[in-house]
């Protein structure tokens, strides 16, 4: 038997979030997360988080588990569990909706803000722009983000100034769009960052390349605008 | 009900995966008040589950790439019931689809000379299939699908798409004149239910692959749209027709991609046999995916599949070499290594046919605007509705679907859709709206959950419905299992029409979600069943033991569903393409 530990909170009922208790029954196999928050539904109907591709992909259930941030369909339970106890909270640092479930709005806000589309001003051609191999690799460990929000809800500066910096999973985008060589929009996507807060609130403490599901590395991204920034100014 | 809120647009879409957001896209720079309602954000769409490509003859890999062979690869990959129309509007227009994504900024894998990478998928061929395989499959890396459908999610933002994020349509509302003048549709974070109006309707809700116990489909495709449909007495067109693809991982169900085989791996049986030599000469592990999902199932029902129960069998890659794999398929190792255990640059992965794509749903013609039979049984439109994408069949993919024809289909026929629209706008829309007692019809299954005190719930009766389907409607079928199977499917329909919702709250009720998509799943499973029960011939990926021949001369046709009296009927397929000449059926080998 699995002891897992779950927030509760629905704004009908409860004037204030708990903690609730399960025995899940997992016959000894090293399930996924995901399967075991199933097995919670079965005993309470009620429980509320999000899911949908169970694959890793489509970002839908990131999520605390035992203190790390998380897609819950693809970590095992041999990765998190410690001492027969499973602990699970909504991601840290955003409004909850409801148990597991957190409001994106300002997530979804700071990724619109970077205007996270190609630009490009000049006419496009009848077939595809080229793109040299060389280049299209410099959007590798960039475009794969699943906008999962593990990385910005676990970075203190994030959690601080929601509202104003970008945060690491924006910035990751940006710099998306920065690295894309068929991108004209440089000047004008660095001038939006120029702020003592977009960019420059990443204090580098790289708790979004701990925990990013897809192995990605928003610090180093983050560094890259900042050299851009930097070399802009001089 | 008349205090219930309502809301107004020319065009309303449901579903935010790629035709979704293709259509949306034409519409919203058209400056139409346009919307899409999706019941996950759309990044969370099916799409993104797409791996391997798209496949479109844009002659890159070869300078010399004709979108006439596309087609005719098409065609006879769906053996046949493929609307030659609508094949040749998807390959002749798709390069042009195509190149608008890479200018959206699609970050497509590209060759050395600065072109879209291209790789060989199953089914394709050049000359007409005299002239061998052909690589005419647009890739990024193996994640195309989430490269797809991000691109088309950022330029809606770019082109100011207004969202109905995590809302849920409920069902299709029509006037007096059986006009679809919009949907009721319930915002899941609050609960509140709301009479959307609209002058166009279109379903882009993708597949149902969850009617089945074992599938590579996600959580959310449950059929709403082809539920929707059926409530509102729609017919539904091929719902026999279901594609398993060859390589789900064993157990887990995901998918591999055919883009495996593509880069050179192939299937083993237990004696380390590469098996698809026997069942397919030619094109080998590139077959059709119904011709290797069905030589995979002989290799294991004759006792040479793989495992302590020779139940599955393996997809060999390590031959590849790390870099292939890391440049390649970097999500495929990922992917086996999490949900198989294995590492595919050393062993392995074991595979097995598995649920994977509905051919059938919503018939539509290629501007996407969705048909009825008159009691003539000539076409019909039906005025305000239209389908594309995953849930249209209109039909370009026959009896099987080949391999990277899925995002093509999303891309050309949402584009044709939002096109079509526009123009219908312009020209002026008019339908009769609404009244009390419409509205009301369409609130009843939503009622109907709300109101319920007592009975089974939701999980048992789904676990229930899919294991019908899996044991009686899978990659081999036949008459005695099939007449079982969709008997029990009717009593479990009496069962669902008094299951129990406990939880009534509003707030993010992800409860009644799943109820109203239980729902849905009895449509689709049933349409599936009576259809494949019907259809008295074995057809693409519809194969029967006790009708194991095509038959052209009674079933080269579409099969029509009816869900008013349960029965199936037959549709014209089309065999006049407007610039190319008439393929004809002939036998089709690999």
């Amino acid at each position: 038997m699995l002891q897992v530990s779950i927030y509760r909170y629905n704004p009908e009922t409860d004037s204030a979030p708990y903690m609730q208790e399960f025995q899940v029954d997992t016959q000894g196999r090293d399930v996924m997360v995901l399967d075991v928050l199933h097995m919670v539904k079965e005993q309470d109907n009620g429980m509320a988080y999000r899911r949908s591709c169970r694959e890793g992909v489509c970002g839908s259930d990131g999520m605390n588990m035992n203190g790390k941030n998380g897609l819950a369909c693809i970590t095992p339970l041999s990765e998190v569990v410690k001492d027969g106890k499973l602990t699970l909270r909504p991601l840290p640092g955003l409004p909850v909706i409801r148990d597991l479930v957190v409001d994106m709005g300002l997530f979804y806000k700071q990724y619109e803000r970077i205007q996270p589309y190609l630009q490009n001003d000049t006419p496009a051609p009848a077939i595809e722009r080229l793109q040299s191999p060389e280049d299209r690799d410099k959007l590798d460990g960039l475009y794969e983000c699943i906008l999962c929000a593990c990385c910005s809800t676990s970075c203190p500066s994030f959690w601080w100034n929601p509202d104003k910096f970008v945060g690491p999973a924006g910035l990751l985008q940006s710099y998306r769009f920065l690295a894309d060589s068929r991108d004209t929009a440089t000047r004008d996507r660095l001038a939006e960052l120029e702020d003592p807060f977009s960019v420059f609130r990443c204090r580098g403490i790289m708790n979004c390349v701990a925990v990013c599901p897809k192995g990605l590395n928003p610090t180093r991204a983050i560094g890259k605008i900042r050299d851009m920034l930097l070399a802009n100014a001089t | 009900m008349s205090n219930m809120r309502s809301l107004s647009f020319d065009a309303i879409i449901i579903g935010g995966g790629g035709a979704g957001l293709r259509a949306a896209l034409e519409l919203a720079k058209s400056g139409k008040k346009t919307a899409v309602l999706s019941k996950v954000f759309p990044t969370r769409s099916h799409t993104v589950s797409a791996q391997g490509g798209i496949t479109c003859a844009i002659a890159s890999a070869d300078p010399n790439d004709d979108w006439r062979w596309h087609m005719y690869d098409t065609v006879k990959g769906g053996d046949y019931i493929a609307d030659q129309d609508a094949a040749e509007y998807m390959c002749s227009e798709g390069p042009k689809a195509v190149f608008e994504l890479e200018h959206m900024g699609l970050p497509f894998s590209r060759f050395d000379n600065g072109r879209i990478y291209q790789r060989p998928f199953g089914g394709q061929s050049k000359e007409f299939g005299a002239g061998g395989q052909a690589a005419r499959t647009c890739a990024a890396a193996d994640r195309t699908g989430h490269a797809l459908l991000h691109t088309l999610y950022q330029n809606n933002l770019k082109n100011n798409t207004t969202f109905l994020n995590e809302w849920y349509a409920v069902d299709l509302v029509k006037n007096a004149n059986d006009d679809v003048v919009g949907c009721i549709a319930m915002d899941i974070e609050t609960g509140e239910v709301v009479h959307v109006k609209s002058k166009a309707t279109v379903l882009a809700t993708g597949g149902a692959g969850r009617i089945y116990a074992s599938t590579t489909n996600a959580l959310i495709n449950t059929g709403d749209g082809i539920g929707m449909a059926l409530r509102a007495g729609f017919p539904m067109q091929d719902m026999e027709m279901w594609q398993f693809h060859p390589t789900g991982i064993y157990g887990a169900g995901t998918l591999v991609t055919e883009g495996c085989r593509g880069e050179g791996g192939y299937l083993v049986n237990k004696d380390g046999e590469r098996f698809m030599e026997r069942y397919a000469p030619n094109a080998k592990d590139l077959a059709g995916r119904d011709v290797v999902a069905r030589s995979m199932v002989m290799e294991i029902l004759e006792g040479r599949g793989c495992g302590e129960n020779g139940d599955h069998v393996f997809l060999k890659l390590d031959h590849l070499g790390e870099e292939v794999l890391g440049k390649r398929l970097p999500g495929i190792v990922e992917l086996s290594k999490t949900f198989a255990h294995v590492d595919p640059a050393k062993e392995p992965i074991p595979v097995v046919p598995t649920c994977h794509y509905m051919m059938g749903g919503v018939p539509t013609n290629i501007h996407g605007q969705a048909i009825m039979q008159d009691a003539d049984g000539n076409d019909k439109i039906i005025n305000g509705l239209f389908a594309c994408g995953e849930a249209a069949c209109v039909s370009v993919h026959g009896a099987n679907r080949l391999g990277g024809n899925s995002l093509l289909d999303l891309v050309v026929f949402g584009r044709a859709a939002g096109m079509y629209i526009e123009g219908a706008l312009n020209e002026g829309i008019e339908y009769l709206d609404a009244s009390e007692s419409d509205i009301e019809s369409a609130m009843k299954r939503m009622n109907r959950w709300n109101e319920s005190t007592g009975g089974e719930t939701v999980p048992e009766l789904k676990r229930e419905l899919q294991s019908i389907m899996q044991n009686s409607f899978g990659v081999f079928r036949e008459e005695k299992n099939m007449v079982e199977g969709v008997k029990k499917l009717a009593e479990l329909r009496e069962r669902i029409a008094n299951a129990h919702l406990p939880d009534k709250s509003n707030a993010f009720n992800t409860a009644r979600v799943e109820a109203l998509e239980l729902d849905n799943l009895m449509e689709v499973a049933e349409a599936t069943a009576i259809s494949a029960l019907e259809r008295k011939e074995s057809r693409g990926a519809h194969s029967r033991y006790d009708y194991p021949d095509r038959d052209d001369v009674n079933w080269l046709k579409h099969s029509l569903y009816f869900p008013a009296d349960k029965k199936l009927g037959k549709r014209d397929v089309n065999f006049a393409p407007k610039t190319v000449d008439t393929f004809e059926p002939k036998v089709r080998t690999y």
